[in-house]
């Protein structure tokens, strides 16, 4: 409790930087509340095509750009008079109508890096494109206004593979990666964390072994949850990330994962497929977490490396882009359009989308409008000052 | 005064102690001039021991067995390091899979464009579990690990991935390069690895053309391959760029091709040089820089060494490195011989790879491996899916291995592996495995048969059901993109050669009285020998006293020292 108490005045200085004269009044009235409020993220792996997720319909241009796999306009989910849904994305039409969905348009960086690899590196770390960062802006984050001690962990990445955005912390961070809360219990019988270190690599191990167990016994396996998930591998996750939500004390962020979205031939029936996988899985998340009472408290945020390139390719698919449209749903949300959607005609060389906001910008939003971190904090994980996007104002 | 008799008295005496002393002195130092070798290697030519034969073993090696730790412990260091490396290869004795000889890019003229990407699809997925098969077979039989861990390192240092090469084939061939030259001229191999068609998928450099210039390899050459950050400018990259333009390849036969007409052969400005630099010229300047030596050693330092590598001493074998031509051997010899190699609080300091894991595991206690497949399955789930390195840094290695799903995952392996409620007796007739006898006939790929007893009250065997559950998992992911449905469909003719038939078994057979029955009686050392095998320091929560059984060389498994060499 302590710990908690320290947490939530650190939390309280930064409200107080908040509440300056001449921000934006939405910071006051989106009164901060700390690492209560739970972020899930979901990697859309593989880069998913924004332009056929979110789509400028009524611009002649898209057409032309995509002649073969457009989705035709009597088909799209309209939004607006200018943009509509994947038709794939209609079980999340009635949180895009009740003003809890949000799409951030036009997200990218500066000298785009088009491999997969390194461009979701530098999306986790929340690096420049030339800069190499250790550690996962998430773990900055949690290194600089650390979770209450109470939690099962700072952030699990649930899937089992890494660590993404919680990877690479100081000594104090907690990051737990969680392939099912079955397994995870399962072999957390092994874990150990007794005895004495007598190197620097014993001590990492000890201090996993530490976490697992406390996560292992901070996760109650009879706590389950009435919503039903969908049985694909995505569903899953989303079960296993509202298990971990459920069941133990409290988490500040989860990721889940969905792929792959690497189109580059015949990608109309692939990314529909996923499309609906995804929206299904958020619907779900939605559903359990009005059932665990905290939907307001939730929010959850697409992402990934990179968008695809505007014209389509030869194989009736989509080669590597640059920016890109990503969603963000929550009770919280004030839902609607933010930023501006890239020119569809004015490309770089290279038939690339350019950029109108940094995708750090939506980080900086999370840092300070959904958690209270103060400009300064938030800037000292970012590593530089990024204008936040009002996701709820 | 009489102080003046009094001093020549005791000057008297001091002058005798005197002359004994530097008597002694002079054969101190003869002595000691007889002992070091005439290049400043203080080696002492006394027989290193068990523990620093074991070291030695455990760091170039995937975990030695008493009987080999026992035969190093009789040479000196200089001879033990002169054996390891004069035992080397540069090929590997198990066969590759057949259709490692052709390019696959074969032109298919009775398929649709999406039936020939989906039948190339399943074909690289299939191929890519077998090329990992025979990879982890070769570890588990070579008689030269030193041999596959600087394949290994040098497959991390150039990492290159099949996700994007898109051709097993062609990492079979690299994987080939890399052994040829893993102890021996990287320079040599540099150049190669330069216009290796993977790489040049891989990193782009086969779309990098006169006029339209694509940096990525250009950069990771110097950024990860040679110079390191800090060492280049961005000016230097888009130079190097332009140089290695035209460097390509065939796409029939899969091979290099310097293509003339898209070469940029103009003057180039680039590491303080101008000229009409090509791309070999462009590796030559490269390999003029001294920090091309420093970076390379500081990383075979993190793997041999230390987590943190001292920089005088990294600079200083750099030099020598530098000045012998880059000869991988004498660097690799002077790097073991060093002080910091074998001080003790550098014993137990590195984290296993999932590579040392589960093939050291598996060698040291002479586990008879029907098919190696699962493992290599297993080494994906553990973070190191070989030919897959996540991205041109390679797999990051050290404390970076483990969180807790890897921890977990390994611990789980290793609690499997030793796990002896599931381990059923041919002769018992109870549980649910005494029917697979016949599985028992079936060739060890790893192990020769013949050193396991196979029958008889001492056996046990182990049927992996978690290890089935994963691996069925992918399994009926592949057979969904082979199209034919679930388990049941699937027969041995339609599926690959080599390996993958008895890819749903995961079966693996160990004796743990046979084990200890043939451990080497030891005077002196008797009571540690068995937790002075297995782990690098002493155990942090087992006891050293070990039983004789498999729950006794588990505890000592699930032990966090087990995790570190």
């Amino acid at each position: 409790m302590m710990n908690r108490r320290n947490f939530l005045t650190t939390v309280g200085a930064g409200v107080g930087v908040m509440a300056l004269p001449g921000l934006p009044a939405f910071a006051q009235s989106t009164s901060p509340v700390g690492y209560k409020r739970l972020l899930i993220l979901v990697e859309l792996k593989g880069a998913n095509d924004g332009l056929n997720t979110f789509i400028p319909y009524a611009d002649d241009a898209y057409a032309t750009l995509r002649p073969t796999i457009g989705i035709k306009r009597d088909q799209v989910l309209q939004v607006s008079d200018k943009f509509g849904l994947h038709p794939a994305l209609d079980t999340l039409m009635p949180i895009w109508n009740k003003g809890e969905m949000a799409a951030v348009t036009g997200l990218g960086y500066p000298q785009p890096n088009l491999s997969h690899f390194r461009s979701i590196e530098i999306w986790d770390t929340g690096s420049n494109s030339n800069q190499y960062l250790n550690e996962g802006w998430l773990a900055r984050a949690f290194d600089s206004v650390a979770p209450p001690k109470s939690f099962v962990a700072d952030g699990v990445a649930i899937g089992g593979g890494d660590l993404g955005p919680f990877a690479g912390g100081a000594m104090g961070s907690r990051a737990l990666s969680i392939a099912s809360t079955d397994a995870f219990l399962r072999q957390a019988k092994l874990a150990d964390p007794h005895g004495r270190a007598s190197n620097s690599a014993l001590q990492h191990i000890l201090k996993i072994e530490g976490e697992a167990q406390s996560a292992a016994l901070n996760i109650d396996p009879k706590v389950t949850l009435k919503t039903e998930f969908p049985t694909h591998a995505f569903g899953q996750q989303v079960k296993t990330a509202m298990q971990v939500v459920a069941a133990s004390p409290g988490v500040a962020a989860l990721r889940v994962g969905l792929g792959s979205f690497d189109t580059h031939q015949g990608q109309l029936g692939a990314q529909a497929g996923l499309l609906k996988q995804l929206g299904e899985g958020i619907k779900a998340i939605k559903d359990a977490s009005i059932e665990l009472g905290r939907w307001q408290d939730t929010l959850i945020v697409t992402y990934c490396e990179f968008g695809r390139r505007a014209k389509e390719n030869q194989s009736a698919g989509t080669d590597h882009g640059t920016a890109n449209t990503q969603f963000v749903l929550g009770g919280a949300v004030k839902g609607g359009i933010k930023g501006t959607h890239p020119s569809l005609t004015q490309l770089t060389g290279d038939g690339n989308f350019i950029h109108s906001a940094d995708y750090r910008s939506l980080y900086a939003s999370l840092l300070r409008d959904w958690w209270g971190f103060s400009g300064v904090q938030s800037e000292k994980v970012l590593g530089g000052k990024y204008a936040s996007i009002p996701l709820f104002a | 005064m009489n102080g003046p008799e009094v001093s020549n008295a005791v000057i008297s005496k001091i002058r005798s102690l005197y002359w004994s002393w530097l008597a002694l002195s002079i054969l101190v130092v003869l002595i000691v001039a007889g002992i070091a070798p005439s290049n400043a290697q203080p080696v002492p030519p006394v027989p290193m021991g068990f523990d620093e034969a074991r070291h030695l073993l455990n760091r170039t090696s995937f975990a030695a067995q008493v009987s080999e730790i026992n035969e190093f412990a009789k040479l000196t260091r200089a001879e033990a390091v002169d054996r390891l490396l004069a035992e080397t290869r540069r090929q590997a004795s198990y066969p590759p899979p057949t259709w490692s000889r052709t390019y696959e890019r074969a032109y298919r003229p009775d398929m649709t464009q999406e039936e020939r990407m989906k039948a190339n699809r399943r074909e690289l997925v299939e191929r890519g579990l077998e090329l990992r098969t025979w990879w982890v077979a070769e570890m588990l039989s070579t008689p030269s690990p030193f041999t596959e861990r600087m394949t290994l390192f040098w497959h991390n240092h150039f990492a290159t991935s099949q996700q994007k090469s898109r051709s097993a084939t062609l990492m079979y061939r690299q994987n080939v390069l890399f052994r040829k030259y893993s102890t021996g001229n990287f320079a040599a191999m540099l150049r190669e690895v330069g216009k290796d068609p993977a790489m040049l998928i891989y990193l782009d450099g086969a779309q990098n053309r006169k006029g339209a210039p694509n940096e990525n390899f250009a950069r990771e050459v110097m950024e990860l391959f040679t110079l390191g950050e800090g060492h280049y400018t961005e000016q230097d990259v888009k130079e190097a760029a332009r140089a290695f333009t035209g460097w390509s390849l065939d796409g029939d036969t899969g091979e290099f091709r310097f293509r003339r007409a898209i070469h940029d052969d103009g003057v180039k400005k680039v590491l303080g040089q101008e000229g009409r630099f090509n791309g070999d010229d462009m590796i030559t300047l490269l390999l003029q820089q001294p920090a091309t030596g420093e970076f390379v050693v500081g990383k075979l330092w993190r793997e041999f060494v230390s987590p943190e590598p001292d920089t005088a001493a990294v600079k200083k074998l750099a030099d020598n490195w530098r000045a012998a031509n880059y000869e991988i051997k004498p660097l690799l010899r002077e790097m073991l011989l060093s002080d910091a190699f074998w001080a003790p609080q550098n014993h137990g300091v590195l984290v296993k790879s999932p590579v040392d894991l589960v093939i050291g595991s598996l060698r040291q206690f002479r586990f008879s491996v029907e098919d190696p497949a699962p493992f290599a399955v297993i080494l994906r789930q553990l973070g190191q899916d070989l030919f897959n390195p996540p991205n041109v840094k390679g797999w990051p290695g050290g404390e970076a291995w483990l969180n807790t799903t890897t921890l977990l995952a390994r611990k789980g392996f290793l609690n499997r592996l030793f796990r002896a409620d599931e381990m059923v007796k041919p002769d018992g007739g109870a549980g649910t495995m005494a029917t697979s006898t016949s599985t028992m006939d079936a060739k060890p790929v790893g192990q020769p048969m013949d050193s396991m007893a196979v029958t008889g009250q001492s056996t046990a065997q182990l049927m992996d059901k978690d290890l089935v559950g994963a691996n069925r998992q992918r399994a009926q992911m592949r057979l969904a993109a082979r199209g034919t449905g679930g388990t049941d469909t699937m027969t041995p003719a339609a599926l690959p050669a080599f390996g993958v038939a008895n890819q749903l078994r995961g079966q693996y057979f160990f004796s743990a009285e046979q084990w200890f029955a043939q451990q080497p009686k030891q005077r002196e050392m008797n009571d540690d020998i068995i937790w002075r095998t297995i782990l690098a320091g002493p155990p942090v929560q087992a006891s050293k006293d070990v039983p004789p059984t498999l729950v006794g060389l588990r505890s000592l498994a699930l032990d966090p020292m087990y995790q570190l060499k």
